[in-house]
């Protein structure tokens, strides 16, 4: 995959924001470019080389899409995709299909995450063309938390495909055209996939063979759990280099504020798959306002994993401090002056051509 | 049995090697088992398939057995049956995300594999999804079919 090639890319940087020449109606697909896979504005802004922002949008336990919108407008000029995350921590909320079909109206750039537990694999083929026909451009294969930490622990973990059979199947749909069963498809979905990945956790030596491995199972950007020490990043990142594959996967490395020392000790016990030194848990504990202090780390990781060879973005999650993403980001300097695309970004200067 | 499953991860190198000369035999005795039939030895080698495999491995007759590509250690016991490598969920001591009681399936694989010469090379194919029509079906007689290129599949 040549990644980072298309790196010259036009980028307005004049006006100080990323806006494409062919940028559509919200709503409307970008016209796909050369050497790309989907018509989606995440994409563009990886292979044109920016330092990509996601995060997540935590979905409502509701019917109500006014829900969505209100909490997707707070991260609004912010972030260059956001992920719908598909039943988190094994707790029920709306659906990630639903949620990106419902930003795509708007023209938000959405990541929908699936999630091999709750859903076999005729369920997700499904679910990959709807959604694709929903106008999400970007999905995020996931295996999924077991059943046992959510909100229903009495419910049948299904685990028919795992994420990396799932990449598989992502691809085949999308180049081969064609389902697993080998039925074939009148039309593609023309999705950028992607996988998680969590380098904090053992097999520390073998974490970066698996995301070879889902390289080669299709994966073409990357986001993983979060990262609080850094020097087991900077092992994971060797071995990347070690299995030549540094650029030719789009990674995003996960961060997030912490509130308190003591959500610090609850994310340890009730969240897979997180690491968080000794160090970080001392500096909440005796910081004064540990929400700040929690911010303020994050920011400091952020700077640090920019600096790094290899790595195309951050992930922020900030579990229900939502509100906290824009400062981190805004205080960071990651965007480089730029504001990614959001409904209503481009009135002001199209307004200002027309007259 | 749990500690059996410990103790075949430990010998994997060995436990590899006899399954090399196993396969080796089976395969001599595919004429025979063409003669009596595929359909007619289904039923004794699925006894004594889970029999001894469900002692060495806590086998789940999932019929496409991939043990030798995964150190010994056999995916199906992953409470999750991820058969390409470990969750994100892995506990910081090794033990599973869904039962702390138990080590991370994946962990023994890479021990397992590191045992077994080029067993880290195997462990790096991508596992096609499970089957689940072979479920409960004999995983060494597929194996001679194929190979022989009888058809693959029993008649469920």
């Amino acid at each position: 995959m040549a990644a980072v090639g298309a790196r010259a890319h036009r980028i307005d940087s004049a006006a100080c924001a990323m806006r494409f020449e062919d940028e559509p109606v919200p709503g409307y697909p970008l016209p796909i470019l050369p050497g790309h896979v989907s018509p989606g504005r995440f994409e563009r802004v990886l292979r044109a080389g920016a330092f990509a922002v996601t995060t997540e949008l935590a979905p409502p336990d509701s019917a109500d899409p006014q829900e969505v919108y209100q909490r997707v407008r707070m991260l609004d000029g912010y972030v260059d995709a956001i992920n719908a995350t598909d039943g988190s921590g094994a707790n029920c909320h709306m659906s990630s299909l639903a949620v990106c079909a419902l930003l795509t109206r708007v023209g938000y750039a959405p990541v929908m995450q699936i999630s091999c537990r709750d859903r076999n694999r005729i369920a997700i083929q499904g679910d990959i063309l709807g959604g694709a026909a929903m106008g999400v451009c970007n999905m995020l294969c996931l295996t999924g938390d077991g059943v046992q930490v959510g909100d229903h622990p009495q419910a049948r973990p299904v685990f028919d495909l795992d994420s990396i059979s799932l990449l598989e199947i992502g691809r085949t749909l999308r180049d081969e055209h064609h389902f697993q069963s080998g039925r074939k498809l009148s039309f593609s979905p023309r999705v950028l996939f992607g996988a998680g990945e969590n380098p904090m956790v053992p097999p520390l030596e073998h974490r970066a063979l698996r995301l070879a491995k889902k390289v080669a199972a299709g994966a073409q950007f990357i986001q993983t759990q979060y990262v609080y020490d850094l020097p087991r990043l900077r092992a994971f990142m060797r071995g990347v280099e070690d299995l030549g594959l540094l650029d030719r996967v789009f990674l995003l490395i996960g961060v997030g504020p912490i509130r308190s020392a003591k959500a610090a000790e609850w994310m340890r016990r009730h969240v897979p798959g997180v690491h968080i030194p000794d160090a970080i848990v001392d500096r909440l504990a005796g910081a004064q306002d540990p929400a700040r202090e929690g911010r303020n780390i994050c920011i400091e990781l952020i700077q640090e994993i920019r600096s790094m060879r290899g790595v195309h973005g951050v992930h922020v999650m900030a579990y229900r401090q939502e509100e906290a993403v824009a400062e981190i980001i805004t205080r960071s300097g990651v965007l480089d002056g730029r504001t990614p695309w959001h409904p209503g970004r481009d009135q002001n200067s199209a307004d200002r051509k027309a007259s | 049995m749990y500690r059996a499953r410990l103790w075949s991860v430990r010998h994997a190198r060995g436990i590899d090697r006899f399954y090399g000369m196993f396969e080796r035999l089976l395969m001599r005795l595919a004429p025979l088992f063409s003669a009596i039939g595929y359909q007619r030895l289904e039923r004794p080698f699925v006894v004594v398939e889970r029999g001894v495999k469900g002692l060495l491995f806590d086998c789940k007759m999932c019929g496409q057995c991939v043990l030798s590509s995964t150190g010994m250690s056999c995916p199906m016991n992953c409470p999750k049956s991820l058969r390409n490598g470990p969750c994100g969920g892995v506990r910081a001591d090794g033990y599973c995300e869904v039962n702390s009681q138990m080590r991370c399936v994946w962990l023994l694989a890479f021990a397992g594999a590191e045992r077994i010469p080029g067993g880290i090379e195997r462990i790096r194919e991508i596992q096609a999804p499970v089957d689940r029509r072979l479920e409960g079906h004999s995983s060494w007689l597929r194996l001679v079919r194929e190979r022989t290129g009888s058809t693959a599949r029993p008649a469920p």
